[in-house]
């Protein structure tokens, strides 16, 4: 008897314009102590997998086919009422983001012994037994004291924790994670992979998780299913799939995965996405646009040096000055960035290495310390006048292509903006030609500039960030995890897109990221950062083979193994 | 292709707008159609009112005592020269209903106007420039949150009527209170656009224009300012209905426009002496004006929220 | 929370001092208090020592201060109207609106929440749409213009109901109260109806938005998912989130009621603060002014305290203070 059991699953959502099938004619199953990882990008229908299993599509989606059996019991024909009783009580669910998950006005365990008791009827002194048991089980300490505490007084991991124990509470035989750890620090991460396995295999619970990530498919699954564009194009072992794959959307999805432990020349380049322009032929950096007005005085050392800045934030403001809270985000940091090098900053969020970068370019002032460029100082500079001829050579390229661009202007506009503030035309026609010169060359067409950013999807705007950084042609970019919030295929055109053009321009490019592999695919040298302070320096090689800090061998730790990942049709590089 | 031309960017936004949600909720509510259809008719009537009004109230040769208290043309007593019927004094309802529309529509206007650039600058700037000044304003905004408009309104026009002789004050009356009425409404502008100026503030298109090195005023005007329209517009729409609504309340409590040029509040409580004597179309018609007007603009309000809000989508 | 609570305590008393020190520039320096005090006849020597006597000529602060004093154990002086003092004034027309306002907060307050809960819950529903619709053409429906037409039908069509006045009065101390006589009552329902209804539409609306808002929040999503009926879903969960924001309405529509109390007792001619504030207004009789701006504020400011006090009841986040668990 298979636990679950969904056969020839459709759902559609109709819209006033067209229907969209998101789930089209899935069948899985799951057994129990199984862990089946549903697995694609955004778009794919996963989640709405999920949803649907529980009942709780969101308005407008229906199903239009397909049937869903828990223990051979046909569960998606009941009438409200019936689900509401599978819910919790037999299928158990974890969201992705644990700050909201939780109702906030009451204590953890009012929230526990509310459910415990709905579905087991053991009473209310019984269920608040059981609801530190729970928390016990889920690895919260001293859980007589935190059951009385309410969702605002742990931290993220710890919520999530308390979902778990809450998804948990009534002895569920099946249980859903949709992106149980995408919102998390990546050590917490592990933590609760570990957790959830852990569990499953203890109580013999079916599981199924959805996750865009790869690394939590190999670290967690048994099986995996591959779903894109609302179907199932592969599913089987995870090892079969991952290290053997069969369908080419498979295959390419693999291939764009960054792996820790090989460095590649570049990307493959990836089939099944979405389109894009084919790029022109490569640029002649000294016949081009882009390589005039580029008479800058070359640097004599480096051509970033950082002398012990610290940056400190006021948390708490206050009139009396001994009242005042502070956060220091950035410690007595120093360091060099080589003219033509690709530099890497690495660490988990508030480790400071965002905030660095913001220094860097003026966004913020340092509290001590100077930022030296090209050997001017930059730091001393006050008038904006003076600042401007070197905001013109260094270009900062954002995390969130959804917020990175204006929404209210064209893309037209977005990227003459910096070409007429520097006045790098001189006329409308010549900034329209470069304009439509460097959509093209990002592999937007054209007809791009006319449009609005919301037209575009996450990679195309980062595309459309990417030009704009360009064009007041820079001779230093800062990349503050620019594909962070994309799906790993598009993060892999926009990884190759950012190495051809630091081949072909020259570029120094300062590149932050908290995920270690990224890191390795792009970087020459690498700084590890944590609290602000940066504990190790060196050669990306040498230090992905030799780390010296602790910290840094934590980190490492931690990344994803991936080992079982195929590396058919791959350029390795040579510094392997 | 090189320059993109003027006309490809009107015929694409035409496009646009053409698919957009917008249009299309729009199209698709009845009572929508209707209520705009009636705010602009009251526009546009009370714009060309000197040559719709079939009577002048206003020019005293016209008027005749002895039209005085006529009823409505479909009664017994009534005459169709006088649509609605006449007031005491034998001017004709319908046409001081029209001309009291323009003062009302007028007055509810200029004080949104002033409103709203009031508060969408101070709001702008509170949420931009933060620290103390931001402090110092949003107090102010708390405190006087705490008292409802009308009041504040009332206390605007006492004021102004204790410091002004009284006949320069009927002079400027209409001043005064698009002035009391606009001062009292700036504070709901002021709270949302600081609250979606810090949250503009915060994105990273905001950062991307500082690292070009656009200085601060040019991005609060040109990158922050559009990006807070929304918002504003729902607001602006909803305080319309409010500030007409202010304006008959003040001027029904005598102490708004004076009754040389009324305004429907004026033509209302002049009218309510008239009720227990049997008049009462004399105040039933200029309130059913009222209500009309005030629930086409609320309706269209209430529309342009729920089009402009995506979570309702 | 004694810090907090501290904090808002001497906020209050800053507002109270701003509105303290309107009304004081009001009565000084509106017009010539002496001229409004004395008849054409005094002489002009009696005018000097009259001032002298009131202390007008004393330095700026000195006269705030002494108005201030006076001003917290309710002296502001004479009316130039009534020629009697305004606390005696106050005094006799605050049971009036009080009632009046009481009966209508709980009117609007006892039918508004429900109602928005329920448009909320029910958003596609036939009835919360009539609700809806009947709410917009509320808030559409001035104040007075409720009154006119509550009269028109009631009073004047078919005479059931006072037009006028607070009916027969029963004084209790220095209190007279409505509630005890037949007609009192009677000449209440108009008047409180018409006070409540523009707030009840609003509230409702608030509510219906708040609750809206919190029904799309992860928590609940979460908590359906676990399984919990609808009706816990609902009232435990959502219901109780949307309490801090209807509070803070509630307190704003509390004061608002006793401001537009102004319009519904000048429409009945109800004998309270309001009708005595406008006819003031209308005859610049600016002590009364000054008085009446003053008690305003300070019912303003004592609900916003309770409101705020509300919150820590209410709200876990605010009571636990340092509150940041990160890493425990």
């Amino acid at each position: 008897m298979k636990l679950l059991e969904i056969q020839n699953l459709e759902i559609q959502f109709p819209s006033r314009k067209s229907t969209l099938t998101a789930v089209d004619n899935v069948s899985l199953s799951v057994d129990r102590g199984d862990i089946l990882g549903i697995v694609g990008e955004s778009g794919a229908g996963k989640s709405t997998v999920g949803n649907a299993l529980i009942g709780l599509l969101e308005p407008p989606g229906i199903m239009t086919n397909g049937k869903i059996y828990l223990e051979d019991q046909r569960i998606d024909d009941l009438p409200e009422s019936e689900k509401q009783k599978i819910r919790g009580k037999k299928i158990g669910m974890i969201f992705q983001d644990p700050l909201t998950s939780l109702n906030p006005l009451q204590t953890i365990e009012t929230q526990l012994v509310e459910t415990i008791d709905l579905h087991l009827q053991i009473g209310e002194e019984k269920a608040r037994q059981r609801a530190m048991e729970l928390l016990g089980q889920v690895g919260i300490p001293d859980p007589e004291i935190r059951v009385k505490q309410y969702p605002h007084q742990f931290s993220g991991g710890m919520r999530q924790r308390v979902v778990v124990a809450l998804a948990l509470c009534a002895e569920p035989t099946l249980i859903i994670a949709d992106e149980p750890t995408t919102a998390l620090d990546v050590s917490i991460q592990a933590q609760i992979l570990d957790l959830m396995r852990v569990l499953c295999k203890q109580k013999n619970v079916g599981m199924i998780i959805i996750t865009h990530d790869m690394g939590v498919i190999a670290d967690i699954t048994d099986r995996v299913a591959v779903m894109y564009h609302g179907n199932l194009v592969e599913h089987g072992h995870t090892a079969k799939i991952l290290g053997d794959p069969d369908h080419p959307y498979t295959q390419s999805l693999i291939s764009a995965v960054p792996r820790p432990d090989v460095k590649l020349v570049r990307f493959p380049q990836v089939t099944y996405i979405e389109d894009i322009e084919t790029k022109k032929e490569d640029i002649d950096i000294s016949s081009h646009w882009l390589g005039q007005g580029q008479n800058f005085k070359s640097a004599d050392g480096p051509l970033i040096k950082l002398n012990n800045i610290t940056m400190r934030f006021t948390t708490k403001p206050a009139i009396l000055k001994k009242n005042r809270i502070y956060l220091d985000a950035v410690k007595n940091v120093s360091l060099d960035i080589k003219e033509g090098e690709v530099f890497g900053l690495v660490g988990e969020s508030g480790s400071g290495k965002s905030t660095l970068a913001r220094i860097i370019c003026g966004l913020y002032s340092p509290l001590l310390g100077e930022v030296i460029f090209s050997d001017t100082n930059l730091t001393a500079l006050k008038r904006q006048e003076e600042l401007d001829p070197f905001r013109r050579q260094m270009q900062m390229i954002f995390q969130d292509p959804f917020s990175s661009l204006n929404p209210r202007m064209r893309v037209h506009d977005i990227v003459a903006e910096p070409i007429w503030f520097h006045k790098l035309a001189s006329s409308k026609s010549e900034a329209s030609d470069i304009i439509i010169d460097l959509l093209e060359h990002v592999g937007l067409g054209s007809q791009a500039a006319t449009k609005y950013p919301h037209e575009f999807s996450g990679g195309q705007r980062q595309r459309i960030s990417i030009a704009r950084a360009l064009a007041t042609r820079p001779r230093f970019l800062i990349c503050d995890e620019p594909t962070s919030a994309l799906d790993v295929s598009i993060q892999a055109q926009i990884l190759n897109l950012l190495k051809d053009l630091q081949a072909e321009l020259g570029l120094t490019i300062l590149f932050i990221s908290h995920d270690l592999p990224v890191i390795r695919q792009m970087c020459d040298r690498v700084g590890v950062m944590k609290d602000g302070e940066l504990c190790e320096l060196n050669e990306t090689e040498l230090l992905f083979d030799n780390p010296q800090h602790d910290y840094t061998k934590h980190l490492l730790d931690l990344m994803p193994r991936l080992d079982g990942l195929s590396l058919e049709g791959l350029e390795l590089s040579s510094d392997n | 292709m090189s320059i993109i031309s003027k006309t490809q960017i009107l015929k694409a936004n035409y496009q646009r707008f053409i698919d957009s949600d917008i249009w299309y909720s729009f199209k698709k509510s009845p009572i929508t159609v209707v209520s705009a259809a009636v705010t602009f008719l009251f526009f546009f009537v009370t714009i060309f009112a000197p040559f719709i009004a079939p009577h002048d109230p206003f020019d005293l040769a016209s008027i005749d005592l002895m039209d005085a208290s006529l009823p409505p043309a479909w009664f017994l007593d009534g005459e169709t020269r006088f649509l609605l019927g006449t007031d005491d004094q034998g001017r004709d309802i319908l046409s001081t209903i029209i001309y009291g529309s323009r003062i009302s529509l007028f007055v509810g206007f200029v004080s949104v106007i002033f409103s709203l650039i009031l508060g969408v600058g101070l709001g702008l700037i509170s949420g931009y420039v933060g620290g103390r000044l931001d402090a110092f304003i949003m107090r102010v905004a708390d405190v006087q949150l705490s008292f409802p408009a009308i009041l504040i309104a009332l206390l605007i026009d006492g004021l102004a009527r204790s410091l002004l002789p009284r006949e320069l004050h009927d002079e400027v009356a209409l001043y005064v209170l698009v002035f009391a009425i606009g001062i009292s409404g700036w504070v709901q502008y002021a709270r949302t656009v600081r609250g979606q100026t810090l949250v503009e503030k915060g994105k990273e298109y905001v950062q991307a224009a500082r690292v070009i090195g656009i200085r601060q005023w040019t991005i609060l005007l040109r990158h922050i300012l559009p990006n807070v329209t929304g918002p504003v517009l729902v607001i602006a729409t909803i305080h319309l209905a409010i500030a007409i609504i202010t304006e008959a309340t003040l001027s029904f409590l005598g102490v708004g426009v004076p009754p040389t040029t009324p305004s429907l509040g004026t033509l209302i409580r002049v009218g309510n002496d008239f009720l227990f004597s049997g008049e009462w179309w004399i105040t039933i018609f200029p309130g059913i004006a009222l209500v009309l007007l005030v629930l086409a603009v609320n309706l269209l309000g209430d529309w342009l929220r729920d089009a402009l809000n995506p979570k309702l989508r | 929370m004694f810090t907090f609570i501290l904090k808002r305590l001497l906020q209050s008393v800053v507002v109270m001092l701003t509105v303290a020190l309107i009304a004081f520039s009001l009565f000084r320096y509106v017009g010539d208090p002496i001229n409004n005090m004395v008849g054409q006849d005094t002489s002009l020597e009696e005018r000097a020592e009259l001032r002298e006597r009131l202390g007008l000529n004393d330095p700026f602060f000195l006269q705030f201060y002494r108005f201030a004093a006076d001003a917290s154990v309710g002296e502001f002086g004479f009316s130039y109207q009534h020629r009697r003092p305004v606390k005696e004034l106050i005094a006799e027309r605050l049971p009036a609106t009080l009632e009046l306002a009481l009966v209508s907060a709980i009117l609007a307050l006892a039918i508004g929440i429900p109602m928005g809960v329920y448009t909320a819950l029910r958003r596609n529903g036939f009835l919360s749409r009539t609700f809806m619709t009947i709410s917009l053409i509320g808030v559409s429906l001035p104040t007075f213009l409720i009154g006119i037409l509550l009269i028109l039908l009631f009073g004047v069509i078919l005479r059931w109901l006072p037009t006028f006045g607070r009916g027969d009065i029963i004084e209790i101390g220095w209190w007279s109260t409505g509630f005890l006589t037949a007609s009192g009552l009677k000449s209440l329902i108009m008047p409180s109806i018409t006070l409540a209804l523009f707030q009840m539409t609003l509230i409702m609306r608030l509510v219906r938005a708040e609750m809206l808002e919190v029904l799309r929040a992860d928590f609940v999503k979460f908590a359906r998912a676990r399984g919990l009926p609808t009706r816990s879903v609902h009232f435990r969960h959502a219901l109780k989130n949307t309490l801090v924001p209807v509070i803070t309405i509630t307190g704003l529509q509390l004061g608002s009621i006793i401001a537009f109390a102004i319009i519904t007792e000048s429409v009945f001619q109800w004998p309270g603060m309001g009708l005595l504030f406008i006819q003031a207004i209308g005859e610049v009789d600016i002590p009364v002014m000054a008085a009446y701006l003053v008690l305003i504020a300070f019912f303003f400011v004592v609900i916003n305290m309770v409101v705020d006090i509300l919150y820590f009841v209410v709200d876990p986040r605010l009571r636990i203070d340092k509150a940041l668990a990160n890493g425990q």
